[in-house]
């Protein structure tokens, strides 16, 4: 018996995919077309930013990240390194607890277990804007507000990672492996650490990006906790380099380049991580 | 040992969602119920002090006109984002599944990269294209985006343009979890690559639409960050544009911490109401009880 090829249905032949190819590639400039401007705003000059025409190139790239250094004694790339450590730590606490619970709300069965997923599921519901402002005043209290650990620590708990570790220790951990480990003496603790974690790694991968970008993409939280421009991360730094500079056009190549070379981490992250970006763990492998 | 292994393992999540979770909403709770009462000319020690007005504070942000006319644009606003960015997302993501398209992969990427772009720099940048002096979208259209009424659509493509491409990824994921072999039956049965679309793929991609949708009505109650970054390229834009941008007012520009805490709650409570009730109207419509 022959098997029917996917790709050429009955049919229609090439002809029949025309529709469908234009109108994803159609969704893919628009998407595109934001990134791509600003990628060429960024290499003009000032004189070219608003003399040349708005899709050529020009040829002040290297004047205004020279420029975008030299701002203000290089905030900007202060702003980067918070950015990254707000981003890198808080992901990487953010996805061992998130595995770690994960791992114990499938794995075992114990008095209060649904309790506990649904209380910290049901954080998905409460909007940041509850928390913030709480947030803001109880760190205040202890003399905590404007500092790192005010943007880091809140943002530690994720209840949708905790969701997706769960389903992926469920379907990455055989049972039959904890209860040879136990069979053989090894303790919860060295079951947990030694036999479950490596097993997560790629499902903690995934969890570890999406955290990353929520962590970096964040406004709100940095925005109202930090005063001091020297803890910025770049969103809230953009921000004021926009507010700033909107009403000045000499500041529009510093704010463009500013907003390019923001981009070009997490799109490099995000293209050599293409396998990892998944919303599906359960499956239990990552392709 | 095993016995008290799973709470071992589930204390840090517990601590982390007692402080920063539990506590700061019962913290809100509590504000939201008091009122800063002055007493005499409200000079010296004691003169103010913090009084227990219960439910006023509520009240009087449902009585807000500033709030209200708040919450009409952010209306407004949202349902033209959901409707737009879920309808492509779908769109895309049967686009993407679908056997006869070509370029899929360039496609998936490109959708998705706006995904990696902060809220922030994604206003920014389109805050930019919509400038008459720098933009190839002026030099063709001549359309004053930033004007009383474009500003909602403006904002919204910014939403739209920041979420398709993880709405698209949801449910292209969903998707492709379907066995194969349920499609060749249905062109067995001679239905079309649009019958299967509408008939089989919509139906099973069901629950993941739902999730996406809650999600994002969640999300755009809490628009903050494209009217924020807007608002310095326009003067459309007012400081209580959205509810939670007057919450932040209250709370860092006029120091009203008490009408703050209320209104957070209120919008968390329509946030609440909004979600449970779609999920009530679409297991209604999509099992047939009453």
């Amino acid at each position: 018996m022959t098997t029917v090829s996917h790709r050429r249905p009955r049919g229609g032949g090439a002809l029949a995919g025309l529709a469908p190819t234009a109108l994803l590639l159609i969704g893919a400039i628009y998407c595109l077309f934001p990134v791509l401007w600003v990628l060429i705003a960024a290499t003009k000059s000032p004189a070219e930013l608003f003399s040349t025409s708005t899709l050529a190139f020009g040829t002040g790239f290297f004047d205004n990240v020279a420029d975008l250094f030299a701002y203000r004694d290089g905030v900007f790339w202060l702003w980067a390194g918070n950015t990254l450590i707000y981003a890198g730590g808080g992901a990487l606490l953010s996805t061992a607890v998130s595995a770690v619970s994960g791992y114990a709300l499938a794995k075992y069965r114990f008095p209060g277990r649904n309790l506990i997923f649904n209380l910290l599921i049901g954080g998905i519901l409460v909007p940041a804007v509850v928390l913030a402002i709480p947030q803001y005043l109880l760190f205040s209290k202890i003399g905590l507000a404007d500092s790192y650990w005010a943007v880091l620590l809140p943002q530690i708990l994720h209840p949708y990672s905790i969701y997706l570790a769960r389903i992926y220790a469920a379907a990455a951990i055989p049972d039959s492996l904890l209860e040879a480990g136990r069979i053989d003496g090894a303790g919860e603790w060295r079951l947990m650490s030694r036999v479950a974690m490596p097993l997560m790694v790629p499902g903690m991968v995934t969890i570890f990006l999406f955290q990353f970008v929520a962590i970096w993409n964040n406004f709100l939280l940095p925005f109202i906790m930090l005063g001091d421009d020297g803890k910025f991360p770049l969103t809230v730094g953009l921000f004021t380099l926009l507010q700033s500079g909107a009403n000045q056009p000499s500041l529009y190549n510093l704010i463009l380049t500013g907003a390019f070379l923001s981009l070009v981490p997490l799109i490099a992250l995000f293209l050599t991580m293409q396998r990892y970006w998944r919303t599906d763990l359960s499956s239990g492998a990552v392709k | 040992m095993k016995r008290s292994a799973p709470y071992l393992f589930l204390t840090p999540a517990i601590v982390l969602f007692t402080l920063f979770l539990a506590v700061p909403i019962g913290y809100t709770v509590y504000l939201a119920m008091l009122r800063t009462k002055v007493s005499g000319l409200g000079l010296g020690k004691g003169s103010r002090r913090e009084v227990f007005v219960g439910f006023d504070n509520f009240a009087a942000a449902l009585a807000d006109a500033e709030l209200w006319n708040g919450w009409l644009r952010v209306l407004g606003y949202g349902t033209l984002v959901l409707v737009v960015m879920l309808g492509l997302a779908l769109l895309f993501a049967l686009l993407l599944d679908s056997a006869r398209v070509r370029l899929a992969q360039i496609s998936r990427i490109a959708i998705f990269l706006p995904y990696a772009v902060p809220g922030v720099a994604a206003t920014l940048l389109w805050g930019f294209l919509y400038l008459p002096s720098l933009s190839p979208i002026r030099e063709i259209l001549d359309i004053d985006f930033l004007g009383a009424t474009t500003v909602t659509y403006s904002m919204a493509n910014v939403a739209v343009w920041g979420g398709v491409g993880f709405n698209m990824l949801v449910l292209y994921t969903t998707l492709r979890a379907i066995p194969r072999d349920l499609y060749e039956a249905a062109r067995l049965d001679g239905a079309s690559e649009f019958q299967i679309a509408l008939r089989v793929k919509i139906p099973i991609l069901t629950p993941a639409i739902i999730l996406t949708t809650v999600f994002s009505i969640i999300a755009t109650i809490q628009v903050f960050t494209e009217p924020t970054t807007l608002r310095p390229l326009t003067n459309t834009i007012s400081s209580t544009w959205s509810p939670l941008m007057k919450v932040y007012r209250d709370a860092f520009v006029t120091g009203d911490l008490y009408s703050a805490a209320a209104t957070s709650i209120v919008i968390a409570a329509i946030s609440l109401v909004l979600s449970f009730g779609f999920l009530r109207v679409v297991r209604n419509r999509a099992f047939g009880e009453g």
